[in-house]
């Protein structure tokens, strides 16, 4: 074993070029295909972008009989969805992850995580069509009457809770997305926080410090980077989500005040009307709205790796 | 198992060795609507002649652009070219099935077939001029309801079709303003009201919601027993939906003085024609580059003009009249050519 075989050590240099070069392309790849998309998208969008110009992005109008096209209406609905389903599903995915790995007896441990990676694996058109025909029937005859009768009339959130019930718009597609990030947010969160040193925790507890304590002061900080990440991946889902929103976000190219009245989002847009767009405008304008959309989140995850290091850099050597 | 491949592979080759004496099956690409009944209309002619039939139903706009760039032997389109557009593509276009859009209704004590609507009332309804159920207009067509004092939810199709066109047609043809303000197209802005994808989208959106109405294609309304509205139609008759009804429609249309069979079956005359009928379309290449293919296509639609009849009608479809189906059997022999020639005729 001393002596060193050089006819195999030979081989085993080749092998380790040929490895590296095979990972090396296999990471180019990546970078290959998102220009290809990248530029494809501009390309495609090309014609609509040069006629309107910023107008493009700035004008809430969607009319292919007088092939007048804006995205406004199909970017706030896609924005406004999103932050309905981060605020609803991140709180709650924080306390079922905490729960599941600080607080949740032994014995209930493996059912929930279980459950919450089936509910990762159903597919986007059954909570679409769950939304339809469960969902917004009881929004429709519950929920949104109290929401109208109750918060309706408070002034400036009241503006958000107006209009007739119609059970399906931009508040019910929030809620449906909402419930379909959950499983990717949780299971992330999860993850993360068993990553955390079993020492660090017990020596909180060691110290005299409550579960709380020890939650917020060590698993959480400790935690932070992993969390951000979990957000970002419900949130590129969300965003891009298309089928579920398409069933009960009532596909209108709107912008209304009040969440209760139908919308759109790019992806519900374009899954509506790519099939009988004719016409190189119409088609165009179409593509544009994905090129937004890969915009869209190519600035969210941008933001989010910003946020990330001012919070590395504002806790220093702590973590 | 290896024998099983060995009879596997053995089967391949001799189908193989076949095909040549075979034709191929007939490719086309288009309309979602007829897709049901070029369906079993292939099933049936596959059994007859063992020519099958590879239809995608992708869409309107996808037929036609496929047919362009000649990936497939026909395209199919809910909404026809207008001459100036087929002559530049050197398309052929002629009617394959006759269908009709049913505007719906989910109004409390208005049980199906009772309510009676223009096309004016309901392009005011789409405009967001008439809001409630109870509206003046509304109740001077039906002096015998009991109209309830309901907000209206009008739905529409969300997704670009030819329902979607038909019924803004109908409507633009019926009112000035909407015509100005809307327009017809298979998408078109609507000022008001909940998009819903599909026919059954919108079905399900107007039967949960109440004081809803909407349009979906006859046949869905007909299989889901939806409560349909009778519509005034051009000669001021009240008409209840139903196959006899579009037949009327589509037989009292001009066909013969039409360029390229240019005819939008919506608002024709006829005191028994249902004002939103639709004809679906075939497209095919004037000089087609395959033209044996083209001619095992029109081989097929020529038996499915003869002895598909009985076959739509049990899906809810209106087969073409007779009269046209000679009419369009002279255009193919007139204008879809190779060297000259006829690609195939009726013999």
């Amino acid at each position: 074993m001393a002596i060193i075989d050089q006819g195999h050590a030979a081989r085993q240099l080749i092998y380790e070029k040929v490895f590296r070069s095979a990972t090396l392309c296999a990471a180019i790849l990546v970078l290959l295909i998102l220009g290809g998309v990248g530029a494809s998208l501009v390309h495609g969008a090309w014609p609509a972008l040069h006629r309107f110009g910023t107008g493009f992005v700035t004008r809430e109008i969607w009319n292919p009989v007088t092939q007048q096209f804006g995205a406004l209406g199909p970017m706030y609905g896609t924005i406004v969805t999103s932050l309905i389903a981060m605020l609803l599903a991140v709180p709650t995915g924080f306390g079922i992850a905490l729960f599941l790995t600080e607080l949740c007896p032994p014995w209930l441990k493996r059912p929930i995580g279980i459950a919450i990676e089936l509910l990762a694996a159903v597919p986007s058109i059954i909570f679409g069509i769950w939304g339809l025909f469960v969902l917004a029937p009881i929004l429709q005859s519950q929920t949104q009457p109290w929401l109208i009768a109750h918060v309706g009339a408070v002034p400036v959130i009241g503006s958000l809770f107006r209009g007739p019930p119609f059970g399906i718009g931009i508040l019910t597609a929030g809620v449906v997305l909402a419930i379909m990030v959950l499983p990717f947010i949780a299971a992330t969160m999860r993850d993360v926080f068993d990553t955390v040193p079993a020492m660090l925790k017990e020596s909180g507890y060691g110290l005299g410090a409550t579960t709380w304590e020890v939650i917020w002061h060590i698993v959480v900080p400790h935690s932070r980077v992993g969390m951000v990440g979990g957000v970002m991946l419900g949130l590129g889902r969300a965003l891009g989500e298309t089928m579920a929103v398409t069933f009960v976000i009532g596909n209108a190219h709107r912008i209304s005040a009040s969440l209760l009245a139908p919308g759109s989002t790019i992806a519900s847009a374009i899954a509506n009307e790519f099939t009988e767009a004719d016409g190189d405008l119409y088609t165009s304008s179409l593509i544009a709205l994905g090129l937004l959309l890969f915009l869209i989140t190519f600035t969210v995850i941008a933001l989010a790796q910003a946020m990330l290091r001012r919070l590395e850099r504002q806790s220093g050597g702590r973590l | 198992m290896r024998l099983s491949n060995v009879t596997c592979g053995f089967l391949i080759a001799a189908a193989l060795c076949a095909a040549p004496g075979q034709a191929a099956d007939i490719s086309g690409a288009g309309a979602t609507f007829p897709y049901p009944i070029y369906a079993k209309w292939a099933d049936a002619y596959k059994t007859l002649t063992g020519v099958g039939l590879n239809y995608q139903s992708i869409g309107s706009g996808g037929g036609i652009k496929q047919i362009k760039a000649r990936t497939v032997t026909f395209g199919a389109s809910d909404m026809p070219l207008n001459p100036a557009e087929l002559k530049t593509a050197d398309l052929v276009q002629f009617p394959m099935i006759i269908g009709g859009v049913v505007p719906v209704v989910h109004v409390k004590g208005v049980d199906s077939g009772q309510m009676i609507l223009d096309g004016a009332t309901i392009a005011s309804i789409y405009l967001g001029e008439i809001t409630m159920w109870n509206d003046a207009k509304i109740k001077t067509l039906n002096p015998k309801l009991s109209l309830p004092a309901t907000a209206i939810a009008p739905v529409y199709r969300a997704d670009g079709s030819g329902t979607n066109f038909l019924f803004t047609d109908f409507l633009s043809k019926s009112s000035a303003p909407f015509k100005e303000k809307v327009g017809a197209d298979k998408s078109v802005q609507w000022p008001v009201g909940i998009g819903a994808k599909g026919n059954e989208g919108v079905a399900n959106m107007t039967t949960q919601t109440d004081g809803a109405i909407g349009y979906v294609e006859y046949a869905y309304a007909k299989q889901n027993k939806m409560s349909f509205v009778v519509l005034m139609n051009k000669e001021h008759q009240a008409i209840a939906p139903n196959a006899q009804a579009f037949q009327a429609a589509a037989a009292n249309a001009d066909w013969a003085k039409a360029d390229s069979f240019y005819v939008i079956l919506t608002d024709q005359p006829g005191a028994a024609s249902w004002p939103i009928t639709g004809a679906s379309f075939i497209l095919i290449n004037r000089e087609p580059s395959d033209p044996a293919a083209v001619a095992g296509a029109l081989k097929f639609f020529a038996w499915a003009y003869k002895d598909g009849g009985k076959m739509a009608a049990d899906l809810d479809y209106v087969p073409v009249p007779p009269g046209l189906a000679a009419q369009v059997s002279k255009t193919w022999a007139s204008s879809i050519t190779t060297q000259g020639k006829p690609v195939w005729s009726e013999k």
